[in-house]
């Protein structure tokens, strides 16, 4: 009988531990859909990146598809080239898609937004974007901006 | 200088030989389950209420201090970020090992060193029963799979101490508190990476010191004292340098 109640509380210690890993899992984790799952990664090229990071989120719509792989320097044209690596599951993009860089909130991280074309064609493994806009920065902005108040 | 040397690293290369020794005994342990239940019951059971407190009271000085910072930037929306990763990538799995380390590493070394003094395990050796295998197996195996069933269970209610008091108390929104919280924990950052590495390395490093303290302790009362407070000092130690680099290694690669 006393060993029964042990096995008892040790076998509710168990599930105790592991239904709060299923409660974390479930309820405070996100997989942002890109666990595990089949991507194609496509390469977009950005004048300036502003604080991109990788692993920062890929939007269309505002919706979550992919994140930023590598980010290096061309050395031919000094710009920065950008892997976006998107779950296979958003294979339907026109190849004349768009990406911006842009903030979320006032202080937040940057992230890349796909502004989708009107191309039949859908984009591919290895495709390169053809129409970015670059990270904003905010120093350049007033910059232009008091240069222009100046020729007034 | 010489001495102390030796002293360091005779002791790491015998704890690792008995390491050896140990996990090479593990395989006999599975027709007899029952040993290893009962030692995760005298363990893990029993280590239960501690973890349970200390979970809930953690959350709730993490809501408390995190919400009287972020409010001043407007940002009290992130409360649940704070709690929830600062339990899972560091305070749940090294807490629950330092809480884990001072009540059942110590009650695990003060066992066996008190049935090495009073010449328990030679009569057990005399019978041709090895007290690897059938004592020190047993309590070893029990604190690998105690301390990261604790870990997960302080991390869980910590972060429901921290929506006590972030969401109940203070008025921070429920939704903010849980949508921030599953924005920002990712699984395979934070939950396998930060908690079940984590907290199986702490198990394996606290059980290891703790049988290997006993074991190796001077058959007097004093030996069994002193064991049991090198098995509370150096996991202690072992845990939290452990855990510098871990972190280092799990959360520094981008």
């Amino acid at each position: 009988m006393q060993t029964r109640l042990m096995e008892l509380t040790v076998g509710l210690f168990v599930c105790l531990g592991l239904a709060a890993l299923l409660i974390m899992t479930l309820q405070v984790s996100t997989d942002n859909g890109m666990r595990g799952g089949e991507t194609y990664t496509v390469i977009a090229r950005f004048e300036n990146t502003g604080s991109l990071r990788s692993r920062a989120p890929v939007t269309l719509a505002g919706v979550r598809v992919g994140r930023v792989g590598n980010i290096r320097i061309n050395p031919q044209t000094f710009d920065a080239e950008v892997e976006l690596i998107i779950s296979s599951q958003y294979d339907f993009m026109p190849d004349d898609t768009g990406a911006s860089i842009y903030t979320s909130g006032l202080l937040g991280e940057q992230y890349i937004a796909l502004e989708p074309g009107g191309s039949p064609n859908n984009l591919e493994d290895g495709d390169r974007l053809r129409f970015t806009q670059s990270a904003l920065v905010l120093e350049r902005l007033i910059g232009q901006f008091l240069s222009s108040m100046g020729q007034d | 200088m010489n001495g102390l040397f030796d002293t360091l690293f005779g002791a790491l290369g015998r704890a690792t030989l008995f390491l050896g020794q140990v996990i090479g005994g593990l395989p006999g342990l599975l027709p007899r389950p029952r040993l290893v239940i009962q030692q995760v019951y005298a363990v893990g059971v029993l280590s239960m209420i501690i973890v349970i407190i200390s979970g809930l009271f953690v959350g709730m000085v993490l809501g408390l201090q995190g919400y009287n910072t972020l409010a001043r930037f407007g940002a009290a929306e992130s409360l649940g970020v704070i709690v929830a990763l600062s339990l899972i990538r560091e305070l749940g799995p090294v807490l629950t090992a330092l809480l884990f380390a001072g009540r059942a590493g110590s009650s695990i070394a003060a066992e066996i060193g008190l049935m090495k003094t009073t010449e328990q395990l030679s009569a057990m050796e005399m019978m041709a029963v090895d007290p690897i295998k059938r004592v020190i197996g047993p309590r070893f195996i029990a604190s690998v799979i105690a301390v990261p069933l604790l870990t997960f269970i302080l991390t869980a209610i910590g972060i429901f101490g921290g929506h006590l008091i972030g969401v109940s108390l203070l008025g921070v929104d429920a939704g903010a508190y849980w949508g921030q919280i599953q924005n920002t924990v990712e699984f395979r950052e934070d939950i396998f990476q930060g908690l079940i590495i984590k907290s199986l390395v702490f198990g394996v490093l606290v059980g290891w010191i703790a049988v290997y303290q006993g074991y190796t302790a001077d058959p007097t009362s004093e030996g069994v004292s002193r064991a049991t407070t090198h098995t509370v000092v150096i996991s202690s130690l072992a845990v939290l340098g452990m855990d510098f680099i871990l972190t280092g290694l799990l959360f520094s690669g981008v």
